[in-house]
């Protein structure tokens, strides 16, 4: 067990996963109760459409699904990167 | 060949499958029992999520709810969705990390009481009950209508096909199953939407075709929306792209069903199943994809289909109308009433009568006369059949169809082979069955471990439990099985809607203040828990149950929405009587500390959870 990450490791891994996950809870959030609902008149009728799709409508049936994809996949990156940064990844 | 044939080859092929996959991986242990052993491959677990998250209602009401209600459906499309992320990065991997076997563990152990832990596992059984009575159901009338057995008899094949592979195999044996599970749906629903695609926007992917051209039968191609807008708003209906429903509710609806569930233990415990922490990552990205799948397909197929039934039957004479109308009337999914007599079906929406009503018959489902009934009574001048109430005259609306009708008409009326049917009808029973058994298994554990083992009998054996866990297994399904045959009315349906309103008001703030706050307390979670389950089931009784008017709403949100209230109540309540109240022990603390790091990379081999006694 000599090799625990030190306690400074421990508590910067946890700073920056609470500060990826307020930047990705925002995202997320932007995309789907934003766009999807909230703002989806603007996006109607100020933005280009998707195909022939107004892009507020599109945003709530097909867009925001992809963007939840999108969001995990940089989560599982971004927090396997910082556990390698932090020391946490398995030295085998 | 005849329709019932490639129904019983596919049908048949598929349970082969299942079952032999079943007895192939079946469980030795407690922890092979629950877990899995901690053993499965980021992508298979991402797969058997993705089966046992659709379940039967999914597969086959959704795209109808979206073809009915357009852009308002939305709200499912995000909510179940949009879930997955909270689930992904606020909860599992903690929850992973933690290393036990169930939910109800976590909270108990983190809120180091045992009154917390009994008001999870309530929680727990009651979530997962509402929704297997549902999925017993679905599975009943699927098979009546394949054999044409009763549905009581459907119900019983059903649970017995559950219980040989979910009571016998545990979690290992599901897993595997619903990976194949997985892979039948998956074509099943694609495949029919591909087919409809080509037929009207001549473009082999759904989802281009959604938003490119309408090309079937017009002179010139106009773009497929404004086809879909024209028809709604030509017969009486709102706007397809538009909607109705106001944005707040609309808005509130749609974050219950996202933190509802991240809070749904059935989904919880599946991350339970991988190696470690990193796994759970990869796992859930790949449940998402493989849910996305599914849900990108369902607006499109809601779409297509709402076109071609409109185009198919509007203005039609009942007697050029196509055979599978018939078919659909026979099994009373769908219904026509000739309210002027002409002899053509007419469709029209709320806006073409002053009542602004649409129903073709008094009553919200089809009532037919006995069988025996004298023939006039049952089949009408032009040879429909003819119902027992009423008709509706405020309106002209002449025709009714379920919401179920959509993905299962799709085929017939795209004129797809009898195999594409064939597969989908295979693909509706993985559904049923891989959520059903997914279900069974949560409520088993919570019975036999959270209940008997952590609060009941604290010296029960490793065998005794599995025994107990099969036991539970058995009786969980009887209950389902007795209330699928005799399901008390509309109840389950508008429970099942709830259960994600019960679960964002209760478990998700709970779990979430048990991660993410070191200060909250046992008192303040069980206030908060309390305050948020109560208020969301008293509102949810008051409006359905004691007659509340939709003008009496709180600020306009409909009870499907009020689990987002008693969330935010649930966490203020907890936070604003832990202030008050001691602070948590030193060990919990530590816990908490703990379950915020990835895995210690000098442990060996990343250890399976371990069923800890």
């Amino acid at each position: 067990m000599s090799e625990q990450p030190s306690e400074l490791h421990c508590r910067r891994y946890w700073q920056k996963n609470i500060t990826l996950v307020m930047i990705l809870l925002g995202v997320w959030f932007v995309v789907s109760l934003g766009a999807g609902i909230l703002f989806r008149d603007w996006l109607d009728e100020s933005l280009p459409k998707v195909g022939n799709a107004p892009l507020g409508f599109w945003m709530a049936q097909q867009g925001s699904i992809i963007c939840f994809v999108i969001i995990l996949y940089v989560y599982k990156h971004m927090m396997n990167k910082l556990e390698g940064e932090e020391g946490f990844t398995s030295k085998k | 060949m005849s329709q019932d044939y490639w129904n019983y080859i596919f049908i048949g092929l598929s349970f082969v499958l299942y079952i032999g996959i079943a007895v192939r991986s079946r469980a030795g242990s407690t922890k092979e029992y629950y877990t899995a052993g901690g053993g499965v491959s980021p992508l298979a677990n991402g797969m058997a999520t993705a089966a046992d998250w659709m379940s039967a209602a999914t597969f086959i009401s959704m795209a109808g709810t979206i073809a009915i209600s357009g852009y308002d459906a939305s709200r499912f499309l995000m909510g179940w969705t949009g879930g997955f992320v909270l689930l992904t990065i606020l909860m599992v991997p903690f929850l992973r990390k933690f290393g036990k076997a169930t939910v109800p563990d976590f909270i108990g152990d983190r809120y180091y009481s045992k009154l917390a832990r009994a008001v999870a596992v309530l929680c727990a059984i009651f979530i997962c009950m509402t929704y297997i009575m549902g999925q017993m159901r679905g599975v009943g009338v699927v098979f009546s209508q394949l054999f044409g057995i009763g549905i009581p008899a459907g119900v019983a094949t059903g649970a017995g096909i559950v219980f040989v592979y979910a009571g016998m195999g545990g979690m290992k044996g599901i897993t595997y199953t619903q990976v194949a599970q997985y892979c039948v749906m998956a074509f099943a629903y694609t495949i029919p939407a591909i087919f409809i695609a080509i037929a009207l926007t001549d473009n082999f992917i759904p989802q281009l075709g959604l938003i490119g051209d309408y090309t079937a039968g017009a002179k010139e191609s106009i773009p497929f929306l404004t086809k879909i807008n024209n028809i709604n708003t030509e017969l009486g209906f709102s706007e397809y792209t538009s909607g109705k429903m106001s944005k707040v509710n609309m808005f509130c609806i749609t974050a219950a069903l996202m933190c509802g569930t991240a809070g749904l233990p059935h989904v919880i415990v599946r991350f339970f199943t991988v190696k470690n922490v990193r796994a759970v990552r990869s796992s859930a990205c790949w449940t998402l994809l493989f849910i996305a799948v599914i849900y990108l397909t369902a607006p499109t197929i809601g779409a297509f289909s709402r076109v071609n039934l409109i185009e198919k039957l509007n203005n039609t004479s009942y007697s050029e109308a196509p055979a599978w109308f018939k078919e659909f009337e026979e099994t009373g999914q769908m219904a026509w009433v000739d309210k002027n007599n002409d002899g053509k079906i007419q469709y029209s929406g709320p806006a073409k009568s002053e009542a602004g009503t649409s129903s073709p018959f008094m009553g919200s489902k089809p009532v037919y006369p006995a069988y025996d009934a004298p023939k006039e009574q049952r089949i009408g001048i032009h040879g429909e059949r003819l119902l027992a109430m009423k008709a509706d005259m405020t309106n002209p609306n002449e025709l009714w169809f379920g919401n179920d009708i959509m993905v299962m008409a799709n085929p017939h009326m795209g004129g797809l082979p009898k195999w594409v049917i064939a597969l989908l009808m295979a693909g509706c029973i993985a559904a049923a069955l891989s959520t059903a058994a997914g279900l069974l298994l949560v409520l088993s554990t919570s019975i036999s471990h959270d209940l008997m083992k952590k609060i009941i009998k604290p010296d029960l054996t490793d065998k005794e439990e599995v025994r107990y866990a099969r036991i539970a297994s058995f009786v969980a399904l009887g209950v389902a099985a007795y209330f699928g045959i005799n399901p008390p009315s509309a109840f389950i349906a508008k429970t099942v809607a709830f259960a994600f309103g019960l679960a964002a008001s209760s478990f998700f703030p709970t779990l979430l203040m048990g991660i993410f706050s070191k200060k909250m307390n046992k008192e303040g979670a069980i206030a908060g828990m309390l305050a948020g389950i109560s208020f969301t089931l008293g509102y949810i009784i008051y409006f359905q149950f004691l007659g509340g008017k939709p003008e009496q709403y709180l600020l306009g949100i409909s009870p499907e929405g009020i689990g987002c209230i008693g969330m935010l109540l649930n966490f203020a309540v907890a936070f604003l009587v832990s202030s008050f109240t001691p602070a948590p022990p030193q060990e919990v603390v530590d816990m908490v500390e703990s379950i915020r790091l990835p895995d210690n990379p000098n442990d060996e081999g990343d250890s399976a959870p371990p069923v800890v006694h």
